[in-house]
């Protein structure tokens, strides 16, 4: 299968999400530029980690209006698999495709480290793979971490089983119900703070989420059956 | 004619505002123990070209909707101002 992996102006762990899903799970990639129109054919997009378009306004402000945005927007409604990650998942809040909204950090620092993150919904595009349950330690690095939803909404979510992670210790940047990613309720788009992107390889320090990245080919492969479901 | 919008944003009340908490805990160090609450938002102003107030209105209405606010975690307000030659 192939990937795309979008880089706005400001992305920084676009090279780092390639290296995952080419060198890691072995796909083919393909880097899309925040002014395409389309996305290529590709079968996965992630929009990757970063500061796109400086965070100006709000973080994914600006992105989710680039002309890429237009053809991943399309790409999400018509069923393909979406990765936000961290600014990533800012964006595809901000652009509607996920619920919610991400916000400074309840103890306004910056957090750099790694976090226990365990998988709370294994249906969608990127736990395919996983166990329910199962805990896996992924980095986390941003100052705008912390989830929010209206209380309407966090109610829908968990009764939906839209929550996808949470920090299993706790959430170091106060989320809502120690939110660290959610979906949408299709399952094919899936947002997520922490990077997986930087967990794939025992040099990196821990290669637990190259799983994430891997589900998708299940995924894909079980379109069919969950039509039929 | 020549208008200055200028759009107001607060952090929904019901949405964790911890700069606006810092601000106060600064003000309480330094003695100002009637601060009760901080919160702290953003101003936006615009230089803009229109015909009359309520169609400039409209238009800045719509730019907050669309781009400045984010509805989910922010409040907008805004006033339009026509600028005398």
């Amino acid at each position: 299968m192939k990937w795309g992996v979008v880089v706005f102006p400001g992305s920084c762990d676009e090279r780092d999400a390639a290296y995952a899903v080419g060198s890691v799970i072995g796909d083919e990639v393909e880097m899309l530029w925040h002014g395409d129109e389309d996305t290529r054919g590709v079968d996965a997009i992630v929009l990757p980690g970063g500061f796109s378009y400086g965070d100006y306004l709000r973080c994914g402000a600006m992105a989710r209006f680039s002309p890429v945005m237009k053809a991943v927007t399309a790409h999400a409604k018509a069923g393909g698999p979406v990765f936000g990650i961290c600014n990533g998942f800012q964006i595809l809040c901000e652009a509607g495709l996920l619920p919610g909204a991400l916000v400074r950090n309840s103890a306004l620092r910056f957090l750099c480290r790694s976090v226990n993150v365990r998988v709370e919904n294994t249906a969608t595009a990127f736990t395919a793979s996983c166990e329910k349950g199962q805990v896996m330690s992924i980095p986390i690095k941003n100052g705008e971490g912390c989830f929010v939803a209206s209380p309407d909404e966090l109610a829908r979510l968990e009764r939906e089983g839209r929550v996808v992670f949470r920090y299993a210790d706790g959430a170091p940047n106060g989320s809502l119900n120690d939110i660290a990613g959610v979906c949408n309720d299709a399952g094919n788009v899936v947002g997520l703070m922490p990077h997986p992107e930087h967990a794939v390889d025992p040099l990196l320090g821990s290669s637990d989420a190259a799983v994430l990245f891997r589900s998708v080919h299940a995924w894909l492969a079980g379109g069919d059956a969950r039509k039929r479901a | 004619m020549k208008f200055v919008a200028r759009v107001f944003l607060m952090p929904k009340t019901a949405i964790l505002d911890p700069q606006g908490k810092a601000v106060a805990v600064s003000l309480h160090s330094l003695g100002y123990d009637e601060v009760a609450d901080a919160r702290l938002g953003k101003l936006i102003e615009l230089k803009l070209d229109g015909k009359d107030e309520a169609s400039v209105s409209a238009r800045v209405d719509e730019m907050c909707r669309r781009l400045l606010a984010n509805q989910i975690i922010e409040d907008y307000r805004f006033e339009v101002e026509n600028q005398k030659p």
